[in-house]
């Protein structure tokens, strides 16, 4: 899930780390290995099925890898390391309950329909399942968000360029963004997949050292906890669940309920199972076996992910000889903010070459997020509107070619969007707040229709309409009356956090109280059209000749059984 | 991966990038081991940059070597 703090363009202090020549030179020569990669697979990418889903012949370890890739931006990296310096390991729950349960889910329970149905989208499985209004309406509002969210990575990335690196924003504006153009325009998916499970490498191999270091500083982990209550006495940093029986009691401001229900049920099943961004890494796996695999071995990783993330912002807590503070405070105070706690992390432990690679994992952070959006806009716009809407038969060939030029006008519309941000800051926040408008009730719509024979065309359309209406609605609501944020959010003291989980269960239970009643109010489709759709109509591989270790659903257990353990040991 | 005949493997990519990441970082750890910086990092004495280095280049070669491609032409 996309955390959006950013540093605010006015008021920055001077950069925070000066690059030697090594440290350059890595960083050139990833540039030069993404665009490399992109030209070699441009003679894979020469049909639709090449271009927009790779062949569907990916294994489960690369889509798997791909799939949590995609997800794991820049902004992630250094938004949950400054929110872990804020809230403390609360933020471990965005990576833990609020992705692990739903990747699971979308592993074992959902994959096989969005596999078996030859879909090659989210919204083109709405149409199979509801039909024309129902694609046409989650593809236009997909594939909008998409291009804008993609702009305000790229503008964020070149405010975090220019504060950390003291680089122009323009140059890292265009730079990054045709670098991005180049790979997914001529080698589409795959190569969009190709390099994400490069970035993922180099991710974890240019994060990993700051925790290693950390760990040895503090002298392991209960050294840490000791330093951080020294450092701040009366506050708890180190527990997961024990804070979270009241509001008032943990420094996010949140109740277990609110995380539970709305962050670990509707924002991530959400999020992990509709949003086509990650789905279509997975659509791209080889076998229904492999696509069940992909989002299990993802869930694993994701799981992992706290080790870069989280804990260089404890460590932070705990070895910074400073204490950082707020955006605002730390302009006004020409301190350092929550935000700049990774890079200070990272010009403590790294020295040349190191700081170099660091410097690469999240400039390939950044890339990966965009060139996610870019090649799903790309699939949605061509699949999902302009053979839907504008253009029914044209050969394979004029598909590619306006996947091609949608990747181009994709990135141009993101490069505008970036500018518009940079005029008025303000923007970003209605285009992220019209993002989570979207995902809680498409997931009431695609669960319904995969779980629900009686859900009728009529009944998708109206509950995911009613669903968008209701969510833009409460959002509208209280940003002109805040006195009803304690009916929206259940309490007069929620955080904007607390307010989405609670918004996204609203219109979830919305979109699925109008599904359920317009179902039935009106004719369902016939059985045979229901087939390879919904559960109890479609056919799904049997597993029983397979050994244990090759299931999915062992793989699954597993990865359940330690997310359950690592809950209780941080409790 | 059936479907694309001949192409060429991601772990070959991941693999040489490593070598290359590898060989720079190692570089740049023992130049700072002769000519140690007059800003020290906190904890250089483990002297990261050195060990940091030769991972990538024991995982990079590992990669590298097994999905060459021409290995898997023969």
């Amino acid at each position: 899930m996309p955390l959006f703090s950013v540093f605010l363009l006015e008021g920055t202090p001077s950069r925070l780390l000066s690059l030697s020549g090594v440290d350059i030179l890595i960083v050139a020569v990833y540039f030069a290995a993404v665009l490399g990669i992109g030209l070699y697979l441009r003679r894979y990418a020469q049909t639709g099925e090449g271009f927009f889903l790779a062949g569907r012949d990916m294994t489960a370890w690369v889509a798997g890898l791909s799939f949590v890739s995609a997800n794991l931006g820049a902004l992630e990296l250094m938004g949950w390391s400054a929110s872990a310096y804020q809230y403390g390991i609360l933020a471990t729950h965005w990576y833990w309950i609020g992705a692990i349960p739903a990747m699971l889910f979308l592993g074992l329970v959902m994959m096989p329909f969005y596999y078996i149905s030859k879909t090659h989208s989210v919204p083109g499985y709405l149409q199979l399942r509801y039909g024309e209004q129902a694609r046409g309406l989650a593809a236009v509002m997909f594939g909008l968000m998409t291009v804008l969210m993609s702009g305000i990575d790229m503008f964020s990335m070149a405010l975090v360029l220019r504060v950390v690196l003291g680089w122009d924003i323009h140059f890292s504006i265009w730079v990054s963004s045709i670098t991005v153009a180049v790979y997914v325009g001529l080698g589409g998916l795959l190569s969009a997949i190709f390099n994400e499970v490069v970035q993922f490498v180099l991710i974890w191999l240019g994060a990993l050292l700051i925790p290693i270091v950390g760990l040895v500083e503090t002298g392991g982990w209960s050294g840490m906890v000791e330093r951080i209550h020294h450092n701040f006495p009366g506050q708890d940093f180190t527990h997961l669940w024990s804070t979270m029986g009241s509001f008032t009691d943990n420094p996010m401001g949140i109740h277990w309920v609110g995380i539970v229900f709305g962050l670990g049920w509707v924002v991530s099943f959400g999020y992990w199972t509709t949003d086509f961004l990650v789905v279509q890494r997975v659509l791209a796996a080889k076998d229904v076996r492999s696509a069940k695999l992909a989002p299990i071995i993802g869930s694993a990783f994701k799981m992992m992910v706290p080790f870069i993330v989280i804990l260089p912002g404890l460590l932070g807590l705990a070895v910074l000889p400073f204490k950082l503070v707020g955006q605002s405070e730390a302009v006004a105070t020409g301190g350092h903010s929550y935000n700049e706690v990774l890079p200070l992390m990272l010009a403590r432990y790294c020295g040349p070459g190191l700081l170099g690679l660091g410097i690469t994992a999240l400039i390939a952070g950044f890339m990966s997020g965009m060139a996610g959006n870019v090649s799903a806009f790309s699939t949605v716009w061509t699949y999902d509107i302009y053979r839907a809407f504008i253009r029914r038969r044209a050969p394979d060939q004029h598909y590619v070619s306006v996947g091609r030029w949608c990747t181009i006008v994709g990135v141009l519309v993101s490069i505008g969007t970036a500018y518009l941000v940079m005029q008025f800051l303000s923007i970003m926040d209605y285009v992220q707040a019209l993002f989570t408008f979207f995902i809680a009730p498409l997931f009431g719509t695609v669960l319904l229709g995969m779980l629900w024979p009686r859900a009728t065309p009529a009944g998708g359309f109206w509950g995911l309409l009613a669903g968008i209406a209701s969510s833009i609605g409460m959002w509208l609501w209280v940003r002109l009356d805040p006195s009803a944020l304690r009916y929206v959010a259940l309490s007069p003291h929620a955080r904007p956090m607390a307010e989405n989980m609670y918004r996204g269960l609203w219109c979830w239970i919305v979109c699925v109280a109008v599904t359920v009643a317009v179902s039935y109010a009106t004719q369902p489709k016939p059985a045979q059209e229901l087939t390879g759709l919904v559960y109890g109509y479609t056919d799904l591989p049997s597993e029983g000749h397979l050994h244990l270790y090759q299931r999915p659903i062992f793989w699954a257990c597993l990865v359940g059984g330690v997310f359950v353990i690592l809950n209780i040991i941080f409790w | 991966m059936q479907h694309y005949r001949g192409l060429i493997s991601i772990w070959f990519f991941v693999g040489s990038l490593l070598l290359i990441y590898g060989v720079l970082i190692l570089g740049a750890g023992l130049y700072e081991l002769v000519r140690p910086p007059q800003h020290p990092v906190v904890l250089a004495s483990l002297h990261a940059g050195i060990w940091w280095g030769l991972l990538l280049i024991v995982l990079g070669a590992i990669y590298f070597f097994h999905f060459f491609p021409w290995r898997h032409k023969s």
